[in-house]
């Protein structure tokens, strides 16, 4: 689960951490209030769950209160890469010293929670890393003894950055406090300015959430906001589907993740595109399959279906039985073609007579029969 | 041979009692599977399906020789269960639970690597199974006929065609591991490819991938420098996009870590093959074994 910079600023701010002080405006009369408050320069924010916001326009500075009004009416509502700004963050603006990057990812390969930090801060640190990779320090942190204050120390230095060591190493000490504490996944400070005053603040961040862990942090759910969530992902999520919306025209359904994702690359390698990933998970009942349907076919983009199940004791039928009563509810009126491997093959072909609903014996040849019926998009 | 489990190997059952470790106990018992005890806290002294169920690992280890352990408890105490095998003495550890919180698995990966004796299947896996001696898993046993390929997967239905495929045009399966597909699991592809290495049943070794971190990467620097048999890979999610998250929490493509290419191009360099689909994973085994 992604957070708002406001809500990881937030969560920082409790683990200690300096933040510009700022609150959330919905409208631009109350970043106007806001700006007021604060009596300074202030910078206004769009609050997407999307990067890049600085380019799309979604980030401006305002010197007066009339200013911040302005500049607030000009990003809220703002489009930015698909996702409608519906608040800003006010902030007091800092002077910046210097910009750097500090950042806790969950590394694979070490198997472990990874600190990097680079002196580069306050550009894409990816592009840092391609470009650069010694100006990034990535340091594995031990899971039973987690950051001490000395490491932090000598990482500071190792990184060359400059500024306070001690209040730099508290930071990124309490960063990894922040990150165990709450279960994150990713919790990046970027930039982490010093200031022309010495002081050192996270005038951004970035936290997402491990999903697997939300369960043991009832006060961070409510920060889930569906409308910034694909309508359809949330829907698949309350039948405990899997779903993520892509750009083409086949509708996909399997189960396991791995057979979905080969079922989209099928698609792909016949000449079409697949519009989402859905994995019902195991066990294909009929009523499964039908909310199945029921979720991918709200999709307008989606102009036939193609289900892949595999299953040593799936039943065919059953499938069949599902889309039959998508059909029979009119929720279902474009093409499928559907590969089921398990038993009661024969009945589901019975079942299906006359249907515009066929059958193929492998994936491949289901995938070439999908998009010759939804013609291809390459 | 095989490798990991064979006829002989003595399983026990954590969470034998719930829905799941109940319905897969059953499934494993029918494939032959020697399932010497469960354990379920507070549960300790019923009996399930013929089984005896402890309160605690280190119980059943007492009063039964434990080769293996499978995990079905749920997601908020599946760590601490895989931990608690581990600490009993249990060999291998086979963790099929989905959806542990990262965070735990980091510890107990670590912590069992530390103690160095250990082997941690999973999490979020389908198990493993030597066709015929034995299933530590969730897979359908009827899919897999015994023979001669070694397979490992990140995957689970992708795992059962591909054995199914390999099964049916007469190659067979020597031993299949279903890693999982989380970010943080006990055994990667280079951890098991040195098992079949080493097992003269193995003939040719199966490499199910998909898109996310650098285990196939890792693979084949291994494959390249030591191994003795045939390999052949496959990716799945190639045509994803990047940075979504596809189902499995570790099939995601971060920056330029993760992506087909650098796979397909750390394949190439180690002389794997790489097929684009399951069929002609076939086609690509036959070419290598005839």
């Amino acid at each position: 689960m992604n957070l708002h910079e406001y809500q990881a600023k937030e969560i920082l701010a409790k683990y200690g951490i300096p933040v510009p002080p700022g609150k959330i405006a919905f409208t631009a009369d109350e970043a106007k209030q806001i700006a007021s408050e604060f009596g300074d320069t202030v910078v206004i924010k769009a609050q997407v769950h999307t990067g890049g916001r600085g380019k799309a326009g979604g980030v401006k500075l305002a010197q007066t209160p009339e200013e911040a009004r302005e500049k607030a009416a000009q990003i809220l509502g703002l489009n930015i890469k698909g996702f409608i700004t519906k608040k800003v963050l006010v902030a007091k603006a800092v002077n910046i010293a210097k910009e750097y990057y500090a950042g806790l990812i969950l590394d694979r390969v070490t198997q472990r929670v990874v600190l990097m930090l680079s002196k580069e801060g306050g550009v894409d640190i990816e592009e840092v890393a391609a470009a650069r990779p010694e100006a990034l320090i990535k340091y594995p942190i031990d899971p039973f003894t987690g950051l001490r204050p000395f490491q932090a120390r000598e990482l500071v230095k190792q990184a060359g950055m400059e500024g306070n060591l001690n209040k730099l190493a508290d930071v990124l000490v309490k960063l990894y406090q922040a990150y165990v504490g709450i279960d994150a996944s990713t919790a990046e400070i970027n930039p982490l300015v010093i200031t022309d005053t010495g002081e050192v603040v996270a005038a951004d961040a970035k936290i997402v959430l491990d999903d697997n862990a939300l369960y043991r942090h009832p006060e961070l759910t409510p920060l889930r906001e569906f409308e910034a969530e694909h309508p359809l992902e949330v829907e698949a999520s309350n039948y405990g589907f899997s779903y993520v919306k892509l750009d083409g025209n086949v509708g996909v359904i399997g189960n396991g993740a791995g057979l979905v994702m080969y079922t989209l690359d099928l698609v792909q390698r016949a000449g079409g595109r697949a519009a989402n990933f859905l994995d019902i998970g195991g066990g294909a009942k009929a009523e499964v399959v039908y909310n199945a349907l029921k979720v991918v076919l709200k999709d307008p983009d989606v102009k036939g279906v193609f289900i892949n199940i595999f299953g040593g004791i799936t039943r065919a039928d059953e499938v069949a039985k599902g889309v039959i009563r998508a059909m029979e509810e009119g929720i279902l009126t474009k093409p499928v073609a559907m590969r089921v491997a398990g038993t009661a093959e024969e009945e589901a072909k019975a079942l299906l007579q006359g249907r515009p609903v066929y059958m193929y014996p492998t994936s491949i040849e289901a995938a070439k029969a999908i998009i010759s019926m939804v013609g291809g998009t390459k | 041979m095989s490798i990991l489990v064979d006829k002989n190997t003595q399983v026990i059952v954590q969470g034998i009692t719930g829905r799941e470790g109940a319905f897969h106990t059953e499934a494993m018992l029918k494939a032959g599977t020697k399932v010497v005890a469960g354990v379920t806290p507070g549960k300790g002294g019923q009996s399930i399906l013929g089984v005896p169920v402890y309160d605690t690992v280190k119980e059943a280890t007492a009063f039964h020789r434990v080769d293996a352990s499978i995990i079905f408890v749920p997601a908020p105490a599946a760590a601490d269960a895989a931990l608690e095998a581990a600490h009993a003495g249990v060999p291998l550890v086979v963790l099929i639970t989905e959806g542990i919180p990262t965070l735990d698995m980091v510890k107990a990966v670590a912590e069992i690597k530390a103690m160095g004796r250990v082997r941690l299947i999973g999490g979020n896996c389908p198990g493993l199974i030597t066709p015929g001696e034995c299933k530590l898993g969730i897979m359908p046993a009827n899919v897999f006929k015994r023979g001669r390929v070694g397979l490992i997967s990140r995957s689970g239905t992708v795992t059962y065609e591909t054995a199914q495929a390999l099964s049916e045009a007469g190659y067979g399966i020597s031993t299949c591991v279903g890693i999982g597909g989380d970010p943080i699991i006990g055994s990667t592809f280079k951890d098991l490819l040195p098992l079949f290495n080493e097992d003269p049943e193995t003939h040719a070794v199966v490499i199910c991938g998909e898109i996310g971190g650098s285990d196939e990467e890792d693979a084949a620097a291994y494959i390249k420098a030591h191994m003795k048999k045939p390999v052949v890979g496959f990716i799945g999610g190639r045509s994803a996009p990047k940075g979504k998250k596809m189902g499995h929490a570790g099939a995601i493509i971060m920056g330029n870590i993760g992506t087909p290419e650098s796979k397909l191009a750390a394949f190439a360099e180690a002389d794997v093959p790489v097929a684009e689909t399951i069929d002609e994973i076939v086609e690509l085994v036959r070419a290598k074994l005839g």
